[in-house]
């Protein structure tokens, strides 16, 4: 998506920056983005349950706002790291759905050429270093990308995005406190979904806002309802400009919750349906779309255009994965090592 | 002239990182104590001073973040190389370097490359006990994605290091602690020690010893009083731990007709198993005239008193016995 402030304002200048701040072009694609994130979940769902994909996969249903509204100020020179629940990261920060279906079809024609899956989905073309399937496993990472810009002298930033999970890790610890000490250009935007897995953050976290942990590393923390993609837009656009200027690392906490299960396992033993049909009632989906009516910034029939853009989309991404390509046994040391790779004559 | 200088190990590695940082300025380094410290073991010495803190990057005691930091570096373009202080603490950064850079390329349908290197100085020796004293290359050694060197001479030190990193994929280069003050002949320019290549460091007829880092010089040292009785050892420096050198190896057997294996880390499921076995699964197999053997490190954590230190890994005496009786069919 292009970098905010392109094109005419959407909104006049009155209206919360998010409005002010960025075209309508940019909003609907914004729209477009979550709807493509939702979509292309329940058809990944629907391909498992019906037993045309394997393995496990981890539905960000609900949490679409969030990685939406962190991604859409960024270009491919910025990085971005991603969590196990990372295919609205993936399609946040550019990606296409069809190579995504196809990596979970397995075919050589996916992002990771069928070897990675949900789990390790990544498109380095538009700086979108991959998901992970250690939790804290991208905090170091995305540290260190940012240590990569500092280090040639760059203005580019890096998001990394972790779920309230990750903070209970080591890894955050250590990161953090070395992006502060260093000053490095890089955004920890934490999806507190609530749940690692089955425990509540009331039983796993000993602070009520993982943003007050950004106390411990001298850097600003802000808590947002990261339901709403203007409220977690306006912070992370915030912090990117601090990083981008050289004033270090932030924390932005968006406190959402997932609707669907931890994975497929998944049989909901932790939380109450009550709970659950709340949170399906703040679905950030139709909540923006009625942001965009209110400012006049798209109709009805626009959005329900978008809708059916998007809903071709899908389908035209799931045919393309289920007639790709199957890797040969033969390629299986393909991308082990560069070694391996010039000894089967293979270009990266 | 300066073709013929010596340098110690450890001013030949600092020498390696001084080229690699004037040639290319994506190479930096980071580490425990490497900036105005010099490094616990005097490696970086004054290269802060020669090219910045930011370059030579003290890190705080962290080593899975800092690790994964490096990683995450290589990963976006950079060239980094971060010192464990000891090699033991790299058990602190398994996730990143096992989970993260051995798989990042393969995971990613090898869209990425991941140039980072780790220098490990490992070993025992120096009265550090058992946290501060491992030879733990055969784990690295078993991770798919991973490349593991361990040089024994200075200028195999140099050659080593530069080419890790020049490596497009993550390299662990290993360093024996007790090497570090070993002098030896330099080459003052920039050259590349091949990865994945094996050398003969001494030719024999009668048996085969391939061995790694110290124990190549406990290997020759061996050799050399054996030689007095008109035994005739082959030593092999193996160099690199993965991916190991096949074919050198073997070919060797094949003229020997007897191998051993010595090494420092742990006999069992160490080195010496995958030498063997490589050994036995080849055409050297029928070659061999008396079973193979292996001399590595004791079933026990490396110990503080100097004696039992010493009992723990493979010595000279040992080494020399054991060969006797290799090549005199006693085993």
């Amino acid at each position: 998506m292009a970098t905010k402030t392109t094109g005419k304002p959407a909104a006049g200048k009155n209206a919360r920056p998010f409005y002010a701040n960025h075209s309508a072009a940019q909003l609907k694609e914004a729209l477009r983005r979550m709807y493509l994130i939702r979509r292309f979940e329940e058809m990944a769902e629907e391909s498992y349950v019906r037993g045309l994909t394997h393995g496990t996969m981890h539905l960000s249903v609900g949490q679409e706002a969030t990685a939406v509204g962190a991604c859409m100020d960024l270009s491919n020179a910025d990085y971005i790291t991603s969590t196990h629940r990372g295919h609205g990261h993936c399609i946040g920060k550019g990606a296409e759905v069809k190579f995504m279906f196809a990596e979970f079809f397995g075919k050589e024609e996916g992002y990771c050429r069928g070897r990675g899956g949900s789990m390790h989905i990544a498109d380095p073309a538009t700086g979108n270093l991959g998901a992970n399937g250690i939790v804290g496993g991208g905090l170091p990472l995305a540290t260190g990308a940012a240590l990569a810009i500092k280090q040639r002298k760059g203005k580019d930033v890096a998001i990394c995005f972790f779920g309230d999970g990750a903070q209970n890790e080591g890894a955050f610890h250590e990161a953090l406190n070395m992006a502060a000490v260093w000053k490095l250009p890089v955004v920890y935007v934490c999806e507190n979904n609530q749940y690692g897995m089955s425990v509540s953050t009331a039983r796993s976290t000993a602070v009520k806002d993982v943003a007050t942990r950004a106390i411990a590393y001298n850097m600003p923390g802000v808590t947002v309802d990261g339901n709403s993609i203007a409220d977690v837009n306006e912070a992370v656009s915030a912090a990117i400009e601090r990083a981008r200027n050289g004033e270090g690392p932030s924390l932005v906490e968006c406190k959402t919750y997932r609707t669907k299960g931890h994975s497929r396992s998944d049989r909901n033993r932790y939380r109450s349906k009550e709970e659950i049909e709340e949170w399906k009632g703040k679905d950030p989906i139709p909540a923006f779309e009625k942001d965009l009516e209110a400012h006049g910034i798209a109709s009805r029939s626009e959005i329900d255009a978008i809708r059916e853009a998007v809903e071709k989309e899908v389908q035209d991404g799931f045919n393309f994965a289920t007639s790709g390509t199957n890797p040969t046994p033969d390629s299986l040391l393909r991308g082990v090592t560069t070694t391996d790779d010039i000894a089967m004559g293979v270009e990266a | 002239m300066s073709d013929i200088r010596e340098l110690s190990f450890s001013a030949a590695v600092q020498e390696a990182l001084a080229q690699a940082m004037e040639a290319d300025e994506r190479v930096f380094l980071m580490g425990e104590d490497i900036g105005v410290y010099g490094g616990a073991f005097q490696v970086t010495g004054d290269l802060v001073h020669r090219f910045g803190e930011d370059r030579v990057r003290d890190t705080p005691i962290a080593e899975l973040g800092g690790a994964g930091v490096a990683v995450g570096a290589a990963v976006a373009g950079a060239r980094p190389v971060y010192e464990f202080q000891f090699s033991d603490f790299a058990t602190l950064a398994m996730e990143q370097i096992v989970n993260q850079a051995a798989k990042m390329r393969f995971m990613l349908g090898g869209k990425v490359s991941v140039p980072v290197v780790f220098r490990m100085p490992c070993g025992s020796g120096t009265g550090a006990a058992a946290q501060h004293s491992q030879s733990l290359e055969a784990w690295f050694g078993h991770v798919p994605g991973l490349k593991v060197v361990e040089a024994s001479t200075p200028e195999d030190a140099k050659g080593l290091l530069l080419a890790a990193i020049d490596d497009p994929d993550p390299v662990l280069v290993f360093e024996h602690k007790l090497l570090y003050k070993v002098k030896g002949h330099v080459p003052a320019g920039m050259y590349r020690t091949p990865i994945g290549k094996a050398v003969v460091r001494r030719e024999g007829k009668h048996a085969t010893v391939v061995a790694a880092a110290i124990m190549v010089h406990k290997a020759l040292e061996a050799a050399e009083i054996l030689a007095k009785e008109g035994i005739d050892i082959e030593v092999i420096d193996l160099r690199t731990i993965r991916p190991i050198d096949g074919p050198t190896i073997i070919e060797s057997v094949k003229k020997t007709s007897r191998l051993a294996c010595v090494y420092e880390g742990v006999k069992t499921l160490g080195i010496g198993a995958e030498i063997s076995a490589l050994v036995a699964e080849s055409e050297a197999f029928d070659y061999l005239d008396a079973p193979i053997l292996r001399l590595g490190g004791s079933e026990s954590p490396i110990p503080y008193s100097p004696i039992l230190e010493k009992a723990a890994v493979p010595q000279t005496d040992g080494i020399v016995e054991s060969l006797r009786d290799l090549v005199k069919g006693r085993i």
